[in-house]
């Protein structure tokens, strides 16, 4: 017998004293030669941005786990590693490096689910699986851009015109 | 590799829910991308062996210099898989509003008075069978904008189990509060008997060992089933 999933409500305004705190936006010392710090901004389906206190992003992968959270301007960032290459899936195809994204907003009533890729991996981006079930038009939101700074801006448009790609498993 | 066939139960509410106007624009509208089955039930979730869980941290009306004002209630149940299974080891966080409605984040517009013996965050760690408990206070209600409905008493509850599947956020409300029915964010559940799965029981069995003396609590039932199947390895 299966059991449905207890449905899920919005994380609303007010988790930011229980669910987050400053120290959880960094997985590794930013000071770290391996350190990559990665940042956008989250925005609606008008393209405003989804400022304080509305937005949390979740960043994780394997024993790297992250949060940020949108200031008044919508921007949110996290420090981490860059994962491994050599990653895939259980049954041995190969996956291109990524992070798993996770968005959480009030009047969001569900998480939406999306992966960050490296702009520096086109090759492996090129085989990965996972973006082969992308519409090739909309790959580019999940790839995110380097800046002359070093860092990686990965926007999240939950709605819109050029609106991230979400996925459900 | 072995997947795990399971049919696809969905009692979310949907990304678009007009009544609730906020959601309006917040909710993809694009079809989400199917990955196949099996590829990530099976994958380990979030690691979150950082964030420090003490036994005290299940009792919110502990660590302050006094009890807090409100209603005291021991909220308790089991985490569970989608095979009905207990799902040890889950991360379960809370937060919540004061017995005036207030809640101590600095988000909130700050219209209700604070209680300085309560903050109103919890979490614990499920045992080897999925139990779960806490100790806190019933929050109120709160009202929104001018003309706009209460929001139903309500705990925000986090959490993390074994795998990516299992990582849900929820609100739990509670028997019998009159304001449940006109929640848009409740309403929002497609189905009646998935608003129901929301809302904890008064549990009359436990109440008399809850009761007697100055730590005296209603005891509430609730139980909350994440989406992952017990079939999906279970290390991390």
């Amino acid at each position: 017998m299966t059991i449905s999933q207890s449905p899920s409500q919005t994380i609303g305004p007010m988790y930011g004293y229980s669910l987050y705190a400053d120290w959880m936006d960094r997985s590794v010392d930013p000071a770290a030669p391996a350190a990559q710090l990665i940042r956008g901004v989250v925005l609606d389906g008008d393209g405003e941005p989804i400022a304080y206190p509305d937005a949390l992003v979740e960043v994780w992968h394997g024993e790297q786990f992250t949060r940020g959270r949108t200031d008044p301007f919508g921007r949110w960032h996290v420090w981490m590693r860059k994962p491994d290459t050599g990653l895939t899936l259980p049954d041995g195809t190969a996956l291109a490096p990524y992070l798993h994204v996770t968005v959480w907003a009030r009047g969001l009533m569900k998480q939406a689910e999306t992966r960050l890729y490296f702009p520096d991996e086109t090759e492996a981006n090129g085989r990965d699986p996972i973006l082969g079930l992308v519409e090739p038009d909309r790959r580019p939101t999940l790839i995110a851009v380097r800046q002359p700074d070093g860092s990686l801006r990965f926007d999240i448009r939950l709605q819109g015109a050029r609106e991230t790609v979400f996925f459900e498993f | 590799m072995s997947h795990t066939v399971t049919p696809k139960v969905d009692a979310n509410p949907p990304y678009f829910y007009p009544e609730y106007i906020i959601s309006r624009k917040r909710g993809p509208l694009q079809p989400l991308i199917q990955l196949p089955r099996g590829w990530f039930r099976t994958m380990p979730g979030p690691a979150f062996g950082h964030i420090p869980v003490q036994p005290a941290d299940s009792d919110l009306t502990i660590g302050h210099d006094g009890p807090p004002q409100g209603q005291r209630i021991v909220l308790s149940g089991r985490v569970l898989d989608s095979d009905g299974r207990g799902v040890p080891d889950a991360l379960v966080e809370i937060w919540q509003a004061n017995a005036s409605g207030r809640y101590v984040d600095h988000a909130d517009p700050g219209l209700m008075p604070l209680d300085p013996n309560f903050t109103g965050a919890g979490r614990c760690i499920s045992d080897s069978l999925g139990n779960y408990q806490f100790t806190t206070i019933r929050p109120a209600a709160y009202a929104g904008p001018k003309g706009t409905m209460f929001r139903p008493a309500h705990i925000h509850f986090s959490l993390f189990g074994r795998t990516l599947s299992e990582r849900l956020i929820t609100q739990c409300y509670f028997d019998g509060d009159p304001l449940i029915d006109h929640d848009p964010i409740v309403k929002a559940i497609p189905d009646q008997r998935g608003r129901q799965r929301l809302i904890a029981k008064f549990d009359a069995d436990t109440t008399p060992l809850t009761s007697g003396g100055e730590t005296s609590a209603l005891a509430y039932q609730w139980d909350i089933v994440l989406r992952g199947s017990g079939a999906t390895p279970m290390d991390r």
